[in-house]
This record gives structure tokens, sequence and C-alpha cells, in this order.
């Protein structure tokens, strides 16, 4: 897999490696450094692993001063950066460059300040998404956003990429969840948005930079909300014959009125690599919804008799509610850890288009022709409440023509999502993986003023090169500071 | 002299933009107006005006999304949704009463270009976090559009958000579209009365930190009180701090039990019910009882459990009134007439205690005079200027509306 055509790394800089490793040392001290191959090789990629670029350097700061340092230095000396978190990106987001210094914040990981009065957090991005839950779940709180892979993945990514998870459908993505930023930008310059209260004063800086994918600088502390907790959860399972009934029926809940915290779907092939997984008790069904709800027992049991009836017109071939907290871990064990499941029977590429749920029976269907005409497998899982997909094409990596394949029915599927309404990316971001597919999605103005903006915070497009936008029409970026001073 | 023109599409808002662009004529934004008078006076030679994109383009009840031309008003496009059971759940609040303008008048672009959000913000979020797709043309006269109309679009840079709050100064919002939220089915309202300003936050904090979902959470200070239109609060004479439970009527009956057992150390608690609730809501919304005034208001954002002592500080300066929203963190503040309406006190009040001040209403010659939003730290105003001129670079959309010189 790599139709994506990176450039080629600027020879002058690739030249000057071994002085820029010793300015960066004098910097940021030998500690911070990984400037020997075997060391760098850890970071050539993200979860995006078909592309691999081995970095010039990569650094780990343990304060904003020194991020501030090495963004002075490179934008000085016109050195390109790639902003890391725990390197979990399913889009290529965090893919180094051979000529770019790689700038991971995972050593800042602290918890700064936990405000339960005024439900927020103050945090270094380096923290992972689960250890800010963790740090205020002996108040009753959590941190909402929680994408699947939170355990590994850092704020500092989830701020990338504006991630979100299978709660948002009641508690929004992250952008919805960050009230402040400690922001590095590219000159090296810190300036800090928001803050504890509501609403940054000024232009929305901070809803421009959450979901930028490290093109407009390196957010270093964030304030994000923390949120009580519902007195209780519990998941139940709805068990279908078709897709489409199971889409009529996410349609249905939606439509009385009930907002559950969840509603996930998984297609046949899903489930049964789920259940072989996870031992969940997931029925063997066409389709599956996962729907959870929240409150005191009595209202979950409210809220879930109510779905029960709202369930009946689409013919359930098995609802079954969880009967205790194991029986609720384990539902959810076997959804979160999907993708692991998957990627032990076989490699996948894993999509992320957004459609409206109305367009759902039609666009699996299609997904199943293309991924057929392909010769290709497929397992459908997704966050159904709000549209988001997440087909898995299934292939095998060490077959080249199949990897292609794999990636060509892929960019069929996100044009599918997009004619129908959708987008391209619901949550994993474009990164390098959906740079070339931008323009199926947005015309020449619409890239256009996207382009604009992140001038504004990089004149000289050094930041996370080659990913988002495509190539082509790029604006010819500001000279490089060093030479324009020359 | 102002000459107004209401172009009927979207190529026709271009073609104004970018013959404005290059006769630099400055432009007036305009909806329906009842926020004129906000921000700083503007000296300009046309108004632009977006009531003729009118209409509702897209509404989905079962995918919880609406789109609406930008000069669709705020009214028509609140009765469609109600009549299918949805809301905005980030209760628009409504600017007219306390400008003097036409209550009906506000446009669904200027809710989203303002990013005024009412009670229910503090659970929700704000009108920022419901907008998922625009179309809109910038200073050049370009059309692009952002966002889309899914839930859930990381695709690109995310235009939406920084259109959000820009007050037209970045580009003619045509057409938005917008997340909805079903209309609770049942809606009741605990009061406690007389409780000075530092217990009534800390009543409305602790509630929050319940897992009782509180959708609003209010304290009128005692002089506010008397200017309810609802009669059996303004007659009691004394500070009123409110917490709404909105759900199915179960729940709300449930919580409300739990939660009043919870606050049961602050006195005694009074129950509003569904339609009390409602009209009391629906008046905090409407600012009503800041009406009728030249006082000048300010808005005022800050940690919820600083909003007391931002009070007590500004009241060491001068004579104050206060309706703290948001659990204590928004302050609507009505202070007495001055030449630069309280600004130099209250802004210094501000750079203690944190948090950012608007000037919403005062005199055409004192908002020419003061900053009327926020000054902003240097450099986020450099990143600021260049943010303009990414989207408008002659200047030429509501120009020293926000601030002085772009």
């Amino acid at each position: 897999m790599s139709r994506v055509i990176l450039p080629e790394p600027d020879r002058a800089i690739l030249a000057r490696r071994e002085s820029i490793v010793a300015d960066l040392t004098r910097l940021v001290g030998s500690q911070a450094i990984i400037a020997d191959e075997i060391g760098r090789r850890a970071y050539e990629t993200d979860a995006l692993t078909a592309y691999r670029k081995l970095p010039l350097a990569v650094v780990l700061p343990s304060t904003t001063e020194e991020v501030s340092r090495v963004l002075a230095y490179c934008h000085r000396w016109g050195i390109k950066v790639v902003a890391r978190g725990a390197g979990t990106s399913l889009s290529g987001g965090a893919l180094p460059a051979e000529d770019a210094v790689v700038i991971t914040v995972s050593r800042m990981n602290r918890v700064l300040e936990i405000d339960y009065v005024n439900r927020v957090a103050r945090v270094e991005v380096g923290i992972t998404n689960l250890a800010i839950s963790d740090a205020v779940n002996a108040g009753g709180f959590f941190y909402a956003p929680d994408p699947s892979s939170q355990l590994a993945c850092t704020l500092a990514g989830n701020i990338g990429m504006n991630s979100g998870g299978a709660h948002c459908l009641k508690y929004g993505v992250t952008t919805n969840n960050v009230l402040g930023l400690k922001l590095v930008l590219v000159d090296g310059s810190i300036v800090e948005l928001g803050g504890p209260h509501l609403d940054a004063p000024g232009y929305d800086l901070l809803g421009l930079i959450v979901g930028s994918e490290g093109q407009f600088g390196i957010v270093t502390e964030a304030t994000v909300r923390i949120l009580r907790a519902a007195e209780g959860a519990r998941p139940m399972l709805i068990g279908f014959d078709s897709s489409e009934a199971a889409g009529q029926c996410v349609a249905a809940i939606i439509g009385s009125g009930i907002i559950p915290v969840a509603i996930e779907f998984m297609d046949r092939p899903a489930i049964r690599v789920c259940e072989a997984f996870a031992k969940a008790g997931y029925p063997d069904v066409e389709a599956l919804l996962i729907v959870e709800v929240e409150g005191s027992d009595e209202e979950i049991k409210a809220l879930l008799d109510s779905i029960t009836e709202l369930a009946k017109p689409f013919d359930p071939r098995e609802v079954r509610v969880s009967q205790s907290a194991e029986q609720s871990a384990a539902i959810w064990k076997g959804r979160k850890s999907a993708f692991g499941a998957i990627g032990r029977i076989s490699d996948y590429y894993c999509m992320d288009g957004t459609i409206p749920l109305g367009k759902l029976a039609h666009v699996l269907v299609e997904i199943s022709r293309i991924c057929d005409t392909h010769g290709l497998k497929v397992a459908n899982i997704f966050h159904a409440g709000d549209g988001n997909l997440h087909p898995l094409i299934l292939y095998d990596a060490n077959n080249a023509a199949e990897a292609e394949k794999a990636e060509r029915a892929g960019a069929e599927v996100l044009e599918l999502c997009v004619a129908v309404g959708g987008c391209l990316t619901g949550e994993h971001g474009v990164g390098i993986e959906k740079r070339d597919l931008m323009r199926v999605q947005f015309d020449a103005s619409d890239l256009e003023q996207q382009m604009r903006v992140k001038s504004v915070f990089d004149p000289s497009w050094l930041l996370n090169p080659a990913k988002v936008f495509p190539l082509q029409g790029r604006p010819q970026a500001e000279p490089k500071p060093s030479v324009a001073a020359a | 002299m102002l000459s107004d023109v209401r172009p009927v599409d979207e190529r026709e808002v271009a073609r104004i933009l970018r013959e404005a662009g290059q006769a630099k004529t400055p432009l007036e934004l305009r909806g329906g107006g009842s926020k004129h008078n906000v921000g700083r006076p503007m000296t300009t030679s046309m108004c632009l005006s977006t009531r003729a994109l009118n209409g509702i383009t897209l509404y989905e009840p079962n995918e919880m999304v609406m789109a609406a031309r930008a000069g669709t008003l705020l009214i028509e496009l609140e009765d469609s949704l109600a009549q299918r059971g949805q809301m905005l759940a980030f209760e628009p609040t409504s600017l007219a009463a306390v400008c003097g303008a036409e209550a009906r008048s506000a446009t669904i672009g200027a809710v989203f270009a303002t990013n005024l959000s009412g009670a229910r913000r503090i659970t929700v979020g704000a009108a920022r976090d419901h907008l998922l797709g625009v179309r809109a043309v910038n200073g050049r006269g370009e059309i692009f559009k952002a966002g889309g109309r899914v839930m859930k679009n990381v695709t690109g840079v995310d235009l939406c958000r920084g259109l959000a709050g820009s007050w037209g100064t970045l580009a003619v919002l045509s057409e938005v579209t917008f997340k909805v939220l079903p209309l609770p089915e049942h809606t009741e309202t605990l009061v406690l009365l007389g409780l000075p300003d530092e217990i009534a936050i800390e009543v409305l904090g602790s509630a929050m930190g319940t897992p009782f979902e509180v959708s609003g959470a209010v304290h009128l200070q005692g002089a506010m009180v008397a200017r309810l239109e609802h009669q059996g609060l303004a007659a009691q004479g004394r500070s009123v701090t409110a917490l709404r439970l909105e759900n199915f009527r179960r729940s709300v009956v449930y919580r409300k039990a739990k939660l009043k057992a919870h606050l049961k150390a602050y006195g005694e608690i009074h129950d509003l019910d569904h339609d009390n609730s409602l009209a009391l809501w629906q008046e905090l919304r409407s600012l009503a009882l800041l009406a009728n005034s030249d006082a000048p208001l300010w808005r005022i954002s800050t940690a919820p459990s600083t909003g007391p002592n931002v009070v007590a500080a500004i009241a060491r300066y001068m004579e104050v009134s206060a309706f703290y929203d948001w659990a204590g963190g928004l302050i609507w503040l009505e202070i007495p007439p001055t030449t630069d309406a309280g600004a130099a006190d209250i802004r210094r009040v501000i750079a203690t205690h944190g948090g950012h001040a608007t000037l919403i209403r005062a005199g055409a010659e004192v908002r020419g005079t003061v900053d009327v939003f926020q000054p902003l730290e240097a450099g986020v105003e450099v990143i600021s200027r260049r943010l303009k001129a990414a989207f408008d670079p002659a200047g030429i959309l509501n120009p020293g509306r926000m601030y002085a010189d772009f």
C-alpha cells in the first residue's frame, strides 16, 4: 500500500543531519534526543503502518519551553517538524518525513490541576486519554471523548484529530470538551487560549486548532471539561436479520426523543470475530446494535423498556439486556477491541467515512458490492447514532496487488460516503491517507480557504508536511525565514 | 447615507462582495438587526442584509439535523422544530430586548455568527458546538463551504468553528447546517430564595457536580428578581437561585427528589411546575429583565466559582446588579452610566480573576471609545489579524466591529 506520493526530502537538510542533532542536543539535552537509527525506527510509522519514513531526529521535550526552543530553531533553519502523541493515528497523521524532526510530547503527561467545583482539569497533553478519566474517577467524574485506543492514545493526538469515540453521541467529540490550550506556534512563541471559563474571547482559535492535525502549532497543555458520571449505565444488544432493519431501528430510537449515550453497529463478519475474542455473548445475527443508556436503575430500566418497544416493528431476532457489570464490560470489550480482534485474523484497512443515517442500508449494500468487485472481504463496525462508519477491508499485506486493491476499494467507499451527503473522515483525520481524496469532498475555493488559514499559523508550511492538503494547488509557501534573512 | 442591499442568493452575495472588495467599500452585515447595536460603531457605506436568503433547506428529524439559509428567522425555524418535538438545544440568547430591537427579528445566521448560547450551554454546549456545516462568501467574494450535514466530521480545517462567533467580520454566512435535539418531555425547577451570591453559586456548583443532569443553573440578585414578569418569583423581593431539570417525567421526579436531598442544608427548596418552569426559562432566555434601560450592560464569562468574586470586586467601584447564568460562569452585569461604562475598572478586575467581558449595551459614543470586546493578548491578536486578512484581505466585512483597527 503506497499509492500516496510523498515528496522527495530536502537534500540540504539531510546533509546537515549531524549538525542539526548537535544543535538540538544543545537546546534540550541528550536525554531528550533520539538520533540513532534503531531508536528512530520506533518512530518511523504510526497505526497506518503501510507508510514508513525514518525521521531526521526525535525530540522528547519535558516542558513547553523546550518545545518552544526546538520549534524556534527549526523555524529559523527551515526544518520541517512532525508532532506526535502516542503514534496511534489510523490516517498516517504522525507519519514522519526523512527531512523532518519529530517532536513527541509523550513525556509531558502530568495532571496539573483538577478543579471539581468548576468541572475542569488542566493537563499536559502527553497524558493518555484514559489517564484523564482515571485521574478524576475518584471524584465520580470522567473525561467524555473515548476513542477505542484510549488506553494508549494521548490527548495531544485527540486534539490534533478532534477524536470522537463510542460515547460522543451524547457527550460530543474533543472540540466540544476542550476549553483552553497552551500552544507553541511555529516560530516558537507561546500563546494561551481560553481557560476554565466557557467560550474563549475573540475568534474561535480553539475551534480551529482542535482537529488541525498538527498543521497549526504544537499544543502542550489543555484545560478540558470533566463531567460527573451518571449513577449507572447499561448496554443492551439487539440483533436483526438485516442491516436495513438495524438502521431503521436507530432512526426510530432517535426519532422518539431518546438519546442513548451510545449506539454501536456490527455486521455478521465483525460480530463473529469480536465474539470469538471477547466472549461477550453477541448473538450470531446479520446486524447487531449495542445501545447503552445511563441513569439510575429505575431510569435505565424504563429507557431500555422503551427501546425494546421501539425495536419491535423491526422484528429483532434477539433482544438482550446486560444483567451485570461483568456482562456490560464484556459487551464493550468486544466492541472496543474489534480492530485488534480482526487484526488477529487478517490485515485490514480501516475506513472512517460518515454518512447521513437514512442512507445506511444503501451504503452497506454498496460497500459489499465495492469490496466484492475487488475480490475482498469486509467487516462493518460503526457508531450508528452519528452515522460514522468503520468498514474494515480485509487483505493480505504481503500481497502487494491485494494491498493496492484494498486501498482502491477504500477510496471508492469514501467517494460513496461523500456522494450520499457524508464526509471522508468522521474521527480519524485526513492525514496522509485521505489527502488526495480531499477534492472529492471539497472544491478549489473550499480548499483554498482552508489553506489560507493554515498559512495564518504556519506561513512557511513547515508543520506536519505533505499531509491533509493535496500537494497540487498548495500556495507558494513564504520563503524560509533563514533564506529571507540572507 | 447608508444604502441597503438584499441579495436573494449566494451568487448575488458573491458579486456584491467582489465589487465591494475592488472598490474597498466597507459593508455592514445584518440579519434581522436584533444585535445591530452590539459591537463598536462602524463607518460603512452599505448594509448587506441576509434577510432575503430565506428558508429551511433540509430537515431530517430522525437524523437530528436541519439546514437553513442564513436569513431565516429563528422564530420560524424553532416553530418547525417544535412541531416535530425538537429544538435548538443551546437555547440561543436573544439580545433584541436589551438592544430595544424587534424581538422576532433574529436570524439563524446571526445566532451562529455571534455564538450566543443560553442556559443549557453548560450541559449541551454552545451554538458553535451544534454547527455542522456552513456555506459562506468571504471578503474576496468567493463562495466556499465547510463541514457538512453529518454529526461527525473531521475532514479538513474546521472553518465552521472559526466562523462561529466572528460577528460577520470574516465572511457572510449564506447557509448553516446544525444539530437539533429532542424537546424534553417534562421540565421542573427547584428554587432557593434569599441566598447571597457566594452561597448561591456554591449551591449551583454543588448541583452541577451531581449525576442528575441539571440543565439550567442561574442566580438572580434581588434587584433583578423584582424585574421578572414571573409574578410568583417577582413578588419574593429577594434573590432567586434556580436549577432546571428536564427529561422524561419519571426521571425528573426522581432526580428532583435526589437533588432536594442533596441540597437540603441550604434551606427550603421550592418547586416550579412544568408550565411555570417553561415560562421562567423562556423569560430568562429573552433577557427581558434587562430590557427598558439605557444602563450599560456587560456579559462576563469566568470560571463559575469565580463569578461572585468578580461581581464583588467590581462592586467596590460602582453599583452593580447581576444575573448569573451557567452555574455562575456567565454574568449579565448592569451598572450605572459613566463615560467609559465602567470599562477600566471591569477590565482590571477581569485581568485579575480571569475570563473575558463584552460590553453588550452602551451608547454609540461609549462603544466607540472603549474596547467592546475583550482586548486580546499580543500573540493572539497577531493571529487574529492574520485570520481576518485570510478571509477578508480588503477589510470590507464589518470593519472595526470587534476591534478598532481590523
